[in-house]
């Protein structure tokens, strides 16, 4: 393989967001043919990689060279001109169009203007047939599961003449069916010529796939592992920087009273399922599953978002039914939503602002702001979470991932939940601030609280759980004591394969 | 947000002595009278505005609010009703639209601009429909009078109605939006919606409250603005005003986008936009110019509004990772 120069060799790339050093001198090469994984945790800087190399974002600093001589992708439409295609995580096909039309969207053949039906059409099949697709080219792709239009999107990587594919997390929608296939058609390409780059948290999945592993932490390089090196624990001692018996410091503690008790509690989402379960003080219980499993649907139902259609829910042992969060709030119910930005912080508030907002209505005087009481609020979160803002009146924005996760939980902190909610905890925030968050979980059980987490990833749920909820489709399908845990139990409860579990 | 009104009180002073300077009659007590009074009636309506805007929405009825609050005044008093019942059942009327625009926005989830642009053409025709749309003559009613256009004496200066209700409803305004916490919940949820409902905030009852006092204030301005032109028209009283109001807000520093806005903002920016008509009357500057005018200085306003804070935000990201490293 070293007899010919590498087909990309990405040199010292850096890349700086608003309060974020996203990457920091990363290196990355890729040959001709070979599939190359790249792994690390939520917030490594993959995404920002692959959105570069994509030409979505343009490098602050280093170098991409491409047969040897350095190109700059400053839109996709460069990138793609380059033979570089980007398969994103969320599907970007128009559903109400065909799949010929899809594949050539913005790339019509066309004469003097005029798209050229017949033309379309042929191409297009020649391209479906390369990833094993059967389907006419007027289906429309609204019509396909999830997994064929995956299919229609790299049909279409390949008619613009790609070279290298880069798929962010293909398969975090797809049934295990699906997946095969998917490989299936992965490998088809590589032995194409096709360069591959493949993302994804799946460790299983990885270790299947590649040729080789190159490891991200913290948006700077970690580590990389040839085919023969490639294993779960080196994967994972690579992402997290050190054996993980050092980073989870969960010791389960005997869990007290009840907190919270669903019973046969139905989610607006999946009406037609029935999910029974509880959670003790001092418990800490995740909730694992795939993409869509329900998962974020059920934090939402506890704390009324969006409200339950049937069933009952008990906290303290007093009947409950949330209609909305406020109701949720006043019963004791906090809720760390997934996405921090939309659901999370006022992103335009200040740390001051943010950290204070739940609390308001109970520091309050007639409808008057106690200022004085906000701003003890926010100096407790900020000093109890540790967070490093220069000053209270720092907009939340200009804060990094790790920092503005902090001041949520430190604006539901002050609140004193009896029933913690935390949707994706450690998502997109650096591996200290992570162990921060884990601490702090730690000691928030054994004050009492009853901690609920949504996790997708797998370290996390084994490293902190005390118990394990795994749900598919709407559906709790498995429930795992901290000694039956292990990834392979989860992710057969999670795609729901009976028989092997 | 000081650096903003800064700036937009800059404007008004430069214009101010530019007109002062180029001509006499600016700076008589009558023509300061007519400024104070005008600025006074045009910044109540865009206060209202104001607690719209600062949701993210949007209310294009003021006008028509404001025809049609003026109409029924002068109908009620020329049909021989007690005027002080009038002024009840008007003002009742006005929170009564804004809480049906309120409702039909959160619960029915309509967009904003389409339920009051409804607005706009449902009250002008109402208003038009219920008088015939005759121009009616506003008899004044002793009872009234010392209440809607009465003149404090400072000397031999007096000073317009239209101003004291301005500075009562300015200081209400301003303690509730930045001292109560139901003020602070309407900057959060103009800024993100979701947010502030993840947060515990009842994002729609504030939304309806919003337009509640959006409508209620276009009422009272409405029976201050039949009080001041002694006569009402009811196709035409009122027309427009929606846009001067959202302009005035605009350029006081509320982004439409929400979340953002000062009530002194807001005055100041009202009493530039009367005084930018006035000074083109005084310095003979042809009026067919005067939208023209008073659009390019409004665009010019907001324009630098968003390239200094598009500057500062730059300079404060610079500032952060230079700190982190």
């Amino acid at each position: 393989m070293d007899a010919q120069p590498s087909l990309l060799k990405v040199t010292a790339i850096g890349k700086q967001f608003p309060g974020v050093q996203a990457l920091h001198n990363v290196d990355l090469t890729l040959n001709r043919g070979e599939v190359l994984s790249l792994v690390g945790e939520n917030g490594a800087g993959k995404s920002t990689m692959m959105k570069i190399l994509a030409g979505v974002h343009t490098p602050d600093a280093g170098t991409i060279e491409l047969d040897g001589k350095p190109i700059r992708a400053n839109s996709v439409r460069e990138a793609q001109a380059h033979g570089i295609a980007l398969i994103h995580q969320e599907l970007n096909l128009a559903g109400n169009l065909d799949i010929a039309a899809n594949i050539f969207l913005g790339n019509e053949p066309h004469k003097a203007g005029f798209i050229d039906r017949k033309d379309i059409h042929a191409q297009a099949s020649k391209h479906l047939k390369r990833v094993g697709l059967a389907f006419p080219t007027d289906t429309l792709v609204a019509d396909l599961t999830i997994g064929h239009q995956q299919l229609v999107e790299i049909a279409k990587a390949l008619s613009v003449d790609a070279r290298i594919i880069i798929m962010d997390e293909p398969t975090s929608s797809l049934a295990q069916k699906e997946t095969e296939n998917l490989f299936k058609v992965v490998n088809d390409l590589r032995s194409q010529g096709i360069s591959i780059i493949y993302i994804s948290h799946r460790l299983g999945e990885v270790i299947e796939l590649s040729d080789r592993v190159s490891v991200l932490r913290d948006g700077e390089n970690a580590g990389e592992l040839a085919r023969e090196e490639i294993s779960h624990d080196a994967m994972v001692k690579l992402m997290v920087g050190r054996d993980l018996s050092q980073f989870y410091q969960r010791n389960a503690t005997e869990p007290g009273e009840v907190v919270i008790e669903a019973n046969r509690l139905r989610t607006s989402a999946h009406p037609n399922r029935e999910l029974s379960f509880s959670v003790r003080q001092g418990e800490i219980v995740g909730i694992a599953g795939l993409v869509g499993a329900g998962r974020t649907e059920l934090l939402q139902t506890l704390f009324g978002i969006t409200p339950a259609v049937g069933g009952t829910l008990k906290l303290d042992g007093n009947k409950i039914l949330p209609r909305r969060p406020l109701e949720a709030i006043i019963a004791g119910i906090a809720l760390a939503p997934e996405d921090r930005k939309q659901h999370g912080l006022v992103s335009e508030m200040s740390v001051r602002e943010n950290s204070s907002l739940p609390r308001l209505r109970v520091d309050q005087k007639a409808g008057m702001i106690d200022f004085s009481a906000e701003t003890n609020v926010a100096n407790e979160a900020v000093e109890k979470m540790d967070i490093k803002t220069p000053h209270l009146e720092q907009v939340i924005q200009y804060l990094s991932g790790g920092n503005q996760q902090k001041v949520v939980l430190g604006k539901w902190l002050a609140m004193n939940p009896r029933l913690l909610l935390l949707d994706e905890p450690t998502r997109g925030i650096d591996v200290g601030s992570k162990q921060e968050i884990y601490k702090l979980m730690e000691e928030l059980a054994a004050s009492g609280v009853a901690i609920l987490f949504v996790s997708s990833e797998m370290e996390e749920v084994l490293g902190m759980a005390d118990r394990v909820l795994v749900m598919h489709e709407g559906a709790i399908t498995g429930e795992l004591d901290r000694n039956q845990l292990s990834e392979e139990t989860i992710m057969q409860l999670a795609t729901d394969n009976k028989a092997a579990a | 947000m000081k650096k903003n009104i800064l700036g937009i009180l800059g404007l008004f002073i430069f214009i101010f002595i530019f007109t002062a300077y180029y001509s006499e009659p600016f700076l008589s007590a009558y023509n300061m009278q007519n400024l104070i009074k005008w600025s006074s009636l045009y910044a109540i309506m865009g206060i209202g505005v104001a607690f719209v805007i600062i949701t993210g929405g949007i209310d294009l009825s003021i006008g028509s609010v404001i025809g049609l609050v003026a109409s029924l005044m002068a109908l009620a008093i020329k049909k021989g009703w007690d005027p002080n019942f009038a002024v009840v059942m008007l003002l009742g009327l006005s929170l009564g639209i804004g809480l049906i625009h309120g409702l039909l926005i959160t619960k029915v989830k309509l967009q904003p601009f389409v339920v009051t642009l409804c607005g706009l053409l449902v009250y002008r025709g109402i208003s038009r429909w219920m008088t015939d749309n005759q121009t009616m003559q506003y008899p004044g009613t002793d009872k009234l009078d010392s209440l809607f256009s009465g003149k404090v004496l400072m000397g031999s200066f007096g000073l317009p109605a239209p101003l004291f209700f301005l500075i009562v409803v300015a200081i209400l305004a301003a303690i509730f939006l930045n001292r109560t916490i139901w003020g602070r919940y309407l900057f959060a949820l103009g800024n993100n919606e979701d947010g502030a409902r993840y947060s515990g905030i009842e994002t729609d009852r504030l939304k309806i409250v919003a337009y509640v006092i959006c409508s209620f204030l276009a009422g009272l301005s409405g029976l201050l603005f039949a009080y001041e032109l002694d006569s009402v028209q009811p196709a035409q009283t009122g027309e427009f005003y929606e846009l001067y109001a959202i302009a005035a807000a605009v350029l006081g520093g509320c982004s439409l986008r929400g979340g953002q806005g000062t009530i002194l903002g807001v005055i100041i920016a009202a009493a530039v936009i009367r005084l930018l008509r006035n000074s083109i009357n005084l310095l003979g500057i042809s009026t067919h110019l005067e939208y023209a005018i008073i659009g390019m200085v409004i665009l010019c306003g907001v324009a630098a509004d968003e390239i200094i804070k598009r500057v500062m935000a730059r300079r404060r990201t610079a500032q952060v990772t230079t700190a982190r490293k």
